[in-house]
């Protein structure tokens, strides 16, 4: 179906705040505890691999 | 040389991760919780990921699965979860001469989690319609009809139906804005 002038504008403009609101989270800064995650993760990693080859 | 690690390629996809996380939960500290859950999950079971296919499209399901999973156990403790964080929503309407983004945004809030989640995956995020069905279990066709379904309320929402004109007078503006006053 084709769309209306008028649906089309509608339509483009929905798309375009999507993008944007998606966007700008995208832009936010990752808080700290994610480095902090990581690096508990890794840690964790490395005691496991350290235990196997004692092992 | 050695193959990468694939864990290295979960930390480069969680800035997109939040962002998803926030447009599904639009609230920063549901969605860190969510994207922590998901890093962990995903993290612990790294041996589930198949090389060579979509690292992000997997942590999107993860993340998703583990919203929905969150969302269940909230709806079975806390009656209507929902309906006083839609409610603190319901502002000025959104047709004062032009599409801003604080009316989206209030428009975009209202839809059920459904809608936003694929009109996220296909609209903002960049995945196919086949993609978004996979990483939501449910059917090409089904998401097609979420996505139409979230842009007709949206439009609805924003007063940007097409028999409607996009900018409506002062008066008819001031008639609601007051009328909506009125009511509450």
């Amino acid at each position: 179906m084709a769309r209306t002038g008028h649906s089309s504008k509608s339509s483009d403009l929905i798309d375009d705040s999507l993008k944007q609101v998606y966007q700008e989270a995208l832009e936010e800064q990752l808080p700290d505890r994610f480095t902090d995650l990581i690096a508990k993760l890794r840690e964790k990693d490395n005691v496991t691999q350290k235990t196997d080859k004692d092992a | 040389m050695s193959a990468p690690d694939p864990k290295d390629e979960i930390i480069e996809h969680m800035q997109a991760l939040r962002a998803f996380a926030i447009s599904l939960t639009r609230n920063s500290a549901t969605a860190d919780d969510m994207v922590q859950d998901t890093v962990e999950k995903a993290w612990t079971n790294i041996d589930k990921f198949q090389a060579g296919t979509n690292m992000r499209a997997w942590l999107f399901t993860i993340l998703r699965n583990t919203y929905y999973s969150s969302r269940r156990r909230a709806k079975r403790e806390v009656a209507d979860p929902e309906g006083s964080f839609t409610a603190t929503l319901s502002e000025k309407p959104a047709h004062d001469g032009r599409l801003q983004m604080a009316d989206f945004r209030t428009a975009f809030a209202q839809l059920p989690d459904e809608q936003r989640e694929v009109l996220i995956l296909v609209g903002a995020s960049g995945f196919s319609y086949e993609e978004a069905a996979d990483m939501c279990g449910i059917a090409i066709g089904t998401v097609k009809s979420r996505v139409n379904r979230g842009r007709a309320r949206l439009a609805e929402l924003m007063k940007l139906d097409e028999n409607e004109p996009l900018e409506l007078t002062d008066a008819h503006t001031i008639a609601v804005v007051a009328n909506g006053n009125a009511a509450a």
